[in-house]
């Protein structure tokens, strides 16, 4: 699910509308509220309050029965919502397989392609030290 | 007696409305969008978010613009948005370790594991204003290289397999967090506290109070061991799923400072360390976080604690930009029935010293 988190909320519905869903509804209105985000002493030792951070989160529930948690970043209710859908139907026997192929794998892969992009322009940044030679230079 | 004294509502709208013009300015230029601020201002939205101690790079954003640019109105905004939400509860602390990297520099280590990563920095630029940027300015597309997937480990956590530097403190079992939020300060503060009050300090009184460090008030003896920056998971323990789920991302900026070693006739001689940490790309704040969170470590590492930074109560009590604005600027408010008992009592003290010190002789022919 880190890969919907990491999604827009815009490109989780344009994902999902390719899928005839089942019915569902809202166990939990998506509500807005916030998280105390914890550091380490040293980056390793004992955790510290670094501050707080928006965050949204809906639960869902299928006509069949599976319940799903949406938790994410930020203030967008509405994609809260739509991975609380995905997590539901990720359970459920008829639509798992479909979710995973047809929402989170391009997701992932997308997400894949902009970390690749991002890790190759900072690696250009990284420096070669070389050692010049006394009377060289 | 109490006065109520009325009058301004009229004059507060109008200054109001002339503010929202005044923040508008010449019309005819285009008007400024958040995506722009957030885009194109970065450093001011991360530091809006670090001492507004609120991750929401948007909300920044619009409270730069609602500020007018002016940064501790806009944190001052953020902080009063931030009471209007309730809090779901705390995260699982981030790893720092596991950072994907924009930005790693040591100053200790030339060759360390993972490399030199300068990143998008300011360093090693000539600090002459570019006229290009005038207008229409459009970069050269970044240059590529191969991206490692070897680990990028803390420097300190190399120097730490030796037993050269001081371990980090473990948390005692059990123990909870402190939360300056919540309760009220009390000295002496514990680190998790001086910690969270340095990670939502104003970065001005910070950067003074390590320059003094180095400059002898509390020398420390510091090193930048690392500074990093990049993108670390968040996760949350969420109690209705029974385990920690993905939240997304934040950028974070990390400082390990390396300082002066210590030793005791127990304990063999180990380098000693200050932390900083801090949303977004804060490389200046955490430098001086690190160095005042060392300085405070003075009387547990038995050093003598005679300069401001060293002085916890000082330190943290005159940090938060939010309390020290309010405060500062709470003197323009109406004063005006202090004043005027003030003022009674001037003349009155003046009037005393003025008989005090009329000749005798006036006195009696005045009789």
């Amino acid at each position: 699910m880190a890969v919907l988190a990491h999604a827009e909320a815009g490109e989780i519905a344009a994902r999902l509308r390719a899928i005839p869903l089942p019915g569902h509804q809202d166990l939990r209105e998506p509500e807005n509220g916030l998280v105390m985000l914890r550091g380490r002493v040293g980056g390793d030792g004992a955790p510290f309050n670094l501050g707080e951070a928006t965050m949204s989160r809906a639960a869902v529930r299928l006509a069949s029965g599976e319940v799903g948690f949406g938790y994410t970043l930020g203030r967008d209710g509405e994609k809260a919502r739509l991975i609380a859908l995905c997590d539901a139907l990720v359970q459920s026997q008829d639509f798992g397989a479909t979710v995973e192929r047809d929402v989170i794998a391009p997701l992932r892969e997308q997400l894949m392609i902009r970390r690749k992009q991002a890790a190759e322009e900072t690696a250009a940044t990284k420096v070669d030290f070389y050692t010049m030679v006394r009377g060289e230079g | 007696m109490y006065v109520a004294v009325k009058g301004g509502e009229r004059a507060i709208e109008n200054a109001h409305r002339l503010l929202a013009n005044a923040r508008r300015g010449d019309q005819s230029v285009p008007e400024v969008s958040l995506d722009q601020i957030s885009e194109q201002l970065g450093l001011a939205v991360d530091r809006v978010m670090s001492e507004g101690s609120l991750y929401d790079r948007e909300l920044a954003a619009l409270a730069i613009k609602q500020a007018r640019g002016d940064l501790i109105e806009a944190i001052f905004l953020v902080r009063a948005f931030r009471a209007t939400l309730p809090r779901f509860g705390a995260s699982e602390p981030v790893d720092t370790g596991a950072m994907r990297v924009q930005r790693r520099v040591s100053s200790t280590f030339k060759d360390i594991p993972g490399g030199q990563i300068l990143g998008p920095t300011f360093d090693y630029t000539h600090r002459l204003l570019d006229p290009a940027l005038a207008e229409g300015f459009v970069p050269e597309v970044p240059a590529m290289g191969e991206a490692s997937t070897a680990p990028t480990p803390r420097v300190t956590d190399i120097l730490g397999r030796d037993g050269l530097i001081e371990s980090s403190p473990q948390a005692e079992d059990g123990a909870s967090v402190g939360d300056l939020t919540r309760e009220p300060l009390n000295f002496p503060a514990d680190r998790d506290l001086r910690l969270q009050n340095l990670a939502r300090g104003d970065e001005g009184f910070l950067l003074a109070m390590g320059y003094s460090t180095q400059r002898g008030y509390g020398r420390n003896h510091p090193f930048a061991g690392e500074i990093r920056f990049g993108e670390v998971e968040v996760e949350f323990a969420a109690e209705d799923v029974g385990f920690a789920v993905p939240l997304g991302s934040i950028e974070l900026t990390e400082c390990q400072m390396v300082n002066q070693f210590k030793g005791s006739a127990t304990e063999a001689p180990c380098f000693t360390r200050g932390y900083g940490l801090a949303f977004g790309q804060s490389e200046r704040k955490t430098m001086s976080m690190a160095l005042v969170d060392r300085a405070l470590r003075a009387r547990e590492l038995g050093e003598e604690a005679l300069a401001p930074a060293q002085d916890e109560e000082f330190v943290m009590s005159h940090s938060d930009n939010v309390q020290a604005t309010g405060f500062v600027e709470h003197l323009k408010l109406p004063h005006y029935v202090d004043f005027q008992s003030e003022l009674g009592l001037l003349r009155k003290l003046r009037k005393e010293f003025a008989e005090a010190n009329t000749p005798n002789a006036m006195k009696e022919a005045a009789e």
